[in-house]
């Protein structure tokens, strides 16, 4: 699944992944439901790419996120980080792990803690994971905050004094704190305004040359994702219907719910006169998914087959994947 | 040039609080004609919400205060107006959809019967009438099964049905002015292209004009005709939408388009963007001379000192910059 010839390291693989929340109403009602958050996914990302995760509200991106990072236990599946099998850790060897893997949250206003300087903040997690002793750990800081663009002065102020760019910026230091390999981005730049939103942009993509860094990267702006993106997965009501490399995915999508997604995020150019395919009705609760293909209750091209049975993700072209009964399928 | 429904010459709306005096918008002039879409763009805290809520005479008071200016309504001035005048106009002439919709629909009352409301009260009509009326609306803006969500509460309703329903409520007294507060920011995409194209296919059916406020220029490109760019309370740059997309003259325009990913444009691919440099200033702390000059890249001498007016660069392009004198 990885792109071109040179011969790309796996960092991390993830296989037949599935979250299922049961539904539960008062102190001992039996289950009234399974939420079905992640629906089977697999993905790998190679070592210093980014992949790119898009879908709507509710697709179960985030959730994906955390399950890799192992803050929600997946019901089913596999998670491999460099050769490792990550659900199988016992609890040392996963703090070590951890160290590895981070996260950068969306909403920079509730992810710090009020209570603590930036200083605090950014030192939290050295101090968590026992790293050096104190002058080495403020040292540390000082490198932090320098390489997320802020100064030394305002180390001792409180997260109500920033902007939300520069909230954002403490967010992504206290995630570099322990010099992770791979850091998962949920809609990092999604609560900011637009000309910050490159500021924060930009400063991933130094930062991933700089330190080598891999990201998977959850959104759903198609045009940020395009741009920070080698390959980029689509995914809807937990199961993801089309992952190809980006300039692909943009210029032949297949999947009617990509192709869909893409005519539907609206492009600043008025020269541009696009036709629009406007989906009908809104995405499907995840508690009660349709039959067959997830998206049939809203695919403007559905054969009945799609009503009944599940189609599978195939490789229809090499590294292009497609859930969909129009393309391969046996 | 078509009729002028909607003029707004030097709007001054400021709040005054316990830390000195917000400018929220500061001497703003637009206009807007009979059945067009103006966009106004703009980051947050630069005043396109304020200067909606002073359209709609909707700034509450204290802290707020519309200081000077006019807003002529088919050459009625809003301001000068008692607030029962107003009433008359809010709803039936100009009407309002919000960015949250859970937040500015009623939690307690049926979707119907806020609906209604504006038919009871602007046209008289009785609740069974008003009623069906509703139930019109509804199905005008898409709601599958009407007569029966018409009896729905707001939360039982999704983000783009609530909004659907806000939409019902602003159209249906047929006004001729809609102002539409980040309608789709809370939307996913799918359906924010759903919304977009009923907030068109109703311009066109009634002929309402729309004032589209929102920070996505993308949204902007597919929806206006003509765009005011504000920043920090006042407009800085003014055009029709081609022009301004093709030949954007002020910095802070420029800098937003180049900050923006652009799939469109494949030589831009891979990249780093061109990012404005700094944080939109704070309405207490604004620079002097030109609100734009501490981040902007094209700064002079004059600009730390003087502010700028609104120089007509182009016939119908206005630009807020010394460059272009």
């Amino acid at each position: 699944m990885t792109e071109g010839s040179v011969a790309v390291v796996d960092l991390l693989e993830v296989e037949n992944l599935k979250k299922y929340y049961p539904i539960k109403r008062g102190a001992f009602a039996r289950s009234r439901g399974i939420v079905k958050a992640v629906d089977g996914v697999s993905l790998t990302i190679a070592e210093r790419e980014t992949l790119g995760l898009v879908g709507e509200s509710g697709c179960g991106k985030s959730t994906l996120g955390r399950l890799i990072l192992r803050l929600e236990e997946p019901t089913e599946g596999t998670i491999t980080y460099d050769g490792q099998n990550v659900l199988g850790l016992e609890k040392g060897k996963l703090r070590r792990l951890k160290e590895e893997m981070q996260i950068i949250f969306q909403d920079p206003y509730s992810s710090l803690n009020p209570r603590y300087t930036v200083s605090q903040l950014i030192r939290e997690p050295l101090i968590i994971h026992k790293k050096g002793d104190s002058p080495s750990q403020k040292k540390r800081v000082l490198e932090l905050i320098k390489e997320v663009g802020l100064k030394e002065e305002q180390l001792r102020r409180y997260p109500h004094e920033f902007s939300g760019g520069q909230r954002q910026r403490i967010g992504i230091a206290r995630a570099l704190a322990l010099n992770p390999k791979l850091i998962i981005c949920d809609e990092p730049v999604s609560a900011l305004d637009v000309s910050i939103q490159a500021q924060v942009i930009n400063l991933l993509q130094e930062l991933q040359k700089k330190l080598g860094l891999t990201y998977l990267f959850i959104s759903h702006d198609l045009s940020v994702v395009e741009h920070l993106c080698a390959r980029i997965a689509v995914m809807y009501l937990g199961r993801i219907v089309e992952l190809s490399a980006t300039r692909i995915l943009y210029d032949q999508a297949m999947h009617p719910y990509t192709t869909a997604l893409l005519a539907a995020s609206p492009i600043p150019n008025p020269n541009l006169k696009r036709t629009r395919i406007v989906l009908q009705g809104d995405v499907p609760s995840p508690i009660n998914p349709p039959t067959g293909c997830h998206f049939h209750t809203r695919c403007p091209e559905v054969y009945d087959q799609c009503r009944e049975e599940t189609p599978v993700l195939e490789e229809v072209a090499p590294g292009h994947w497609v859930r969909c009964f129009r393309y391969g399928q046996g | 040039m078509k009729n002028e429904l909607l003029r707004i010459d030097g709007l001054k709306t400021y709040f005054y609080t316990n830390f000195g005096t917000a400018k929220a918008v500061d001497g703003l002039s637009l206009t807007v004609n009979q059945g067009n879409v103006l966009g106004i763009v703009g980051e947050s805290g630069c005043g396109k919400s304020v200067t909606a809520l002073s359209i709609m005479r909707l700034v509450k008071s204290p802290p707020g205060r519309i200081e000077t200016g006019k807003i002529l309504l088919e050459g009625q001035d809003l301001l000068k107006m008692p607030i029962s005048e107003v009433r008359k106009i809010r709803g039936q002439m100009i009407s309002m959809i919000f960015q949250e919709p859970m937040t500015s629909l009623n939690p307690v009352f049926k979707v119907g019967d806020q609906i209604s409301e504006s038919f009871k009260l602007h046209q008289g009509l009785s609740k069974r009438e008003a009623l069906n009326r509703s139930i019109e609306m509804l199905k005008i803006v898409g709601i599958p099964a009407p007569e029966k969500r018409v009896n729905d509460y707001p939360h039982q309703l999704s983000g783009g049905m609530r909004q659907r329903v806000m939409i019902a409520m602003a159209v249906s007294c047929r006004p001729k002015l809609m102002i539409a507060d980040e309608p789709t920011t809370a939307l996913d995409v799918t359906i924010q292209a759903q919304i977009l194209d009923i907030m068109l296919k109703l311009k066109e059916e009634i002929g309402t004009a729309i004032i589209l406020i929102t920070h996505n220029l993308g949204v902007i490109a597919e929806m206006a005709q003509s765009v005011a760019v504000m920043y920090a309370g006042k407009t800085m740059e003014y055009a029709d939408i081609l022009e301004l997309f093709n030949n954007p003259q002020h910095p802070y325009t420029c800098g937003l388009l180049k900050s923006i990913p652009r799939p469109d444009l494949r030589e831009q691919r891979g990249k780093p963007l061109d990012a404005i440099p700094g944080v939109v200033p704070g309405l207490m702390n604004l620079p002097r001379g030109c609100r734009f000059s501490d981040r902007c890249n094209r700064v002079c001498e004059r600009c730390h000192t003087e502010e700028p007016s609104l120089f007509e660069v182009a016939p119908g392009h206005y630009c807020r910059c010394w460059l272009y004198v």
